[in-house]
């Protein structure tokens, strides 16, 4: 929303449109790029852009819900985690394409944010973030005693051979995951600038007024915590082709349960933009030290940076960035 | 008195073991200026809640514009025109003073305002002298500015039926004025108005009958001049 202060109060707001052509172009400008150069680059390239990717799809979805509805989820690595097994499944069952896994895994996730959200969005705060930990648990606990899907020895999962115009599968996966976050992206950008957005914001801001309001609380929240589960489970989907053995530990993992709220907490979670760069910033900056120091490293810096942002300048990156501008303005 | 728009029976409310509402009784014509009195904690805000739909009632039901409302959320009571104001503002603190404005023209109104929803937020900006303030963080605004926005805002989601839970409370005798004159101007439009309020200058002025709760019972119901006169309110009142 606008800077909100006296001193640089701007002319009346208009909501612009909420269709945002400049990230479709965006997003297919970097499809292209990934077209042209993924065949020359090594593959070490193209599996820290696709992490990278998974982060900004998890760290958007996070924010329907934890930016802009103000409920904070612990539950990411569980939804993540039924995008990964609903893959496994339909991949034990047939020969299913990835996009049709994807949108499965998203119908899937979407519905388990669904009913989580009709259970437990009556609790307010923390109660919420701790149901949210619990199914986490409870779903973990699910998948460790199914044995259809591997149970706690995972699964191994075979990389389908390279698809026509892509050299090989991990571009191809890449590519899928870069449509993916654009998708998500245009998503929350439609919500943020919408009637929508407004609702919720005003939801986040104080429940009781929204309602006496007009707001349709539950309605909204339903919604919010469908999208937000489906797009964690959706960036979930292609995992197991990507790191081809997925067991119960690597898709309910702590480090997505952490990233999908730190990236957004640092970024910022007023506007669309925080998060991605949360997730850019963060994702860069964990696979530097998983190759320079070690990836135990990583949660820890993450955890510290998260500390310090959440003292230290609450409003991200992007607030930081406006208060500064602000201040030159 | 013409039909009533609201029509409250019965309504008993409960905390734990304790009874704040006992079977109040209340009937409200269209266009009608209310004053709802009696001593703290006699559960004037607990009535207004569960009129408006913050709190589900024990016993009792509600009808509003000849609909039994007593099972319909918050929100679905305020776009039928049931609308409150908060005792304590309560802004969307992250939003503009024009965008809480615009959250019940958006969500409240059956259909969109005529003039479109910037105009029409704008219009009720100005008519609360909030206008050159659109912009500005709720948080910067002062007591009775923060009341002025409480009440544009309930305003923006059309009343028929206003309950202003002591929009005056902590505010200086001209401002109590001010507020007192956009409440007779809204009812000047035929928006009937239930006022709840301590500042008995500004209830007298105002109401055409006067309420009484005292510990959760009705106990009187009438013309401002006889319930006043009434030997209970005056116990009430003096007694405390
Ligand atoms: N949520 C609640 N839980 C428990 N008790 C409550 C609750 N809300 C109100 N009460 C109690 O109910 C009684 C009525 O409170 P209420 O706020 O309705 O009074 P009031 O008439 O609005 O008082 P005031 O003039 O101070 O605003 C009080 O004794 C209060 O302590
Ligand atoms: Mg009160």
């Amino acid at each position: 929303m606008t800077a909100l202060s006296p001193s640089l109060s701007p002319p009346a707001r208009r909501l612009p449109k909420p269709f945002s052509w400049p990230v479709l172009v965006a997003g297919l400008a970097i499809v292209a790029v990934e077209m042209t150069l993924g065949a020359q680059v090594s593959e070490y390239y193209l599996l820290l852009a696709y992490i990278i990717l998974q982060y900004v799809v998890l760290s958007t979805g996070w924010n329907i819900l934890g930016g802009y509805a103000g409920y904070v989820n612990f539950g990411t690595a569980g939804f993540f985690a039924v995008g990964c097994y609903t893959t496994i499944a339909l991949e034990k069952l047939a020969a299913v394409p990835l996009p049709l896994a994807i949108l499965a895994a998203g119908v899937v996730a979407g519905l388990i944010g669904l009913g989580t959200g009709y259970l437990t969005l009556r609790l307010r705060g923390v109660f919420f973030s701790i149901a949210t930990l619990a199914l986490a648990v409870v779903l973990q606990t699910l998948i460790v005693n199914w044995s259809f899907v591997g149970g706690s020895r995972g699964a191994y999962v075979m990389r389908p051979d390279a698809i026509a115009p892509f050299a090989s599968y991990v571009q191809y996966l890449l590519v899928v995951m870069t449509v993916l976050a654009m998708v998500a992206v245009l998503a929350a950008i439609a919500i943020e600038r919408s009637w929508i957005g407004m609702g919720l914001a005003a939801i986040r801001d104080d429940e009781l007024a929204a309602e006496a309001s007009g707001v349709p609380g539950l309605r909204l929240k339903l919604l919010a915590t469908t999208l937000c589960g489906a797009f964690m489970g959706m960036a979930g989907a292609p995992f197991p082709y990507f790191i081809t053995y997925v067991d119960p530990p690597s898709a309910f993992s702590l480090a997505i349960a952490v990233n999908a709220i730190a990236m957004p907490l640092i970024g910022g979670t007023a506007t669309w933009w925080g998060p991605v760069l949360g997730a850019v910033l963060l994702g860069f900056t964990q696979q530097v030290l998983t190759v320079t120091i070690s990836s135990a490293a990583n949660l820890l810096i993450v955890g510290i940076l998260l500390v310090v942002f959440v003292t230290v300048a609450p409003t991200g990156v992007v607030g930081i960035t406006r208060a500064w501008r602000g201040r030159r303005a | 008195m013409s039909r009533p728009i609201l029509e409250a029976r019965g309504v008993t409310k409960q905390f734990g073991g304790f009874t704040a509402l006992d079977g109040v009784e209340l009937a409200i014509g269209p266009g009608e200026r209310v004053g709802l009195i009696g001593p703290n904690g006699s559960g004037k805000s607990t009535f207004v809640n569960c009129l408006t739909g913050a709190l589900t009632p024990e016993k009792g039901a509600i009808h509003f514009l000849n609909e039994d409302v007593t099972a319909l959320p918050a929100w679905q009571r305020a776009r039928r025109g049931l609308v409150r104001s908060f005792q304590i503002p309560r802004p969307f603190k992250k939003l503009s003073v024009i965008e809480n404005v615009q959250v019940p023209l958006r969500f409240a109104l059956s259909e969109p305002p005529p003039t479109g929803i910037d105009r029409r937020a704008m219009d009720i900006l100005d008519s609360i002298g909030l206008d050159a303030k659109a912009n500005w963080a709720p948080k910067d605004l002062s007591q009775v500015e923060l009341r002025k926005l409480e009440l544009g805002r309930a305003l923006a989601a059309n009343p028929r039926l206003l309950i202003a839970d002591e929009a005056m409370a902590g505010l200086s005798d001209s401002e109590v004025d001010e507020i007192v004159a956009l409440l007779e101007r809204l009812n000047g439009e035929g928006i009937a108005v239930i006022l709840i309020e301590h500042i008995m200058r500004a209830v007298m002025r105002f109401s055409q009958r006067i309420v009484v709760l005292v510990a959760g019972r009705k106990i009187a119901d009438g013309d401002p001049a006889e319930v006043m006169r009434h030997e209970d309110v005056e116990r009430a009142y003096l007694g405390q």
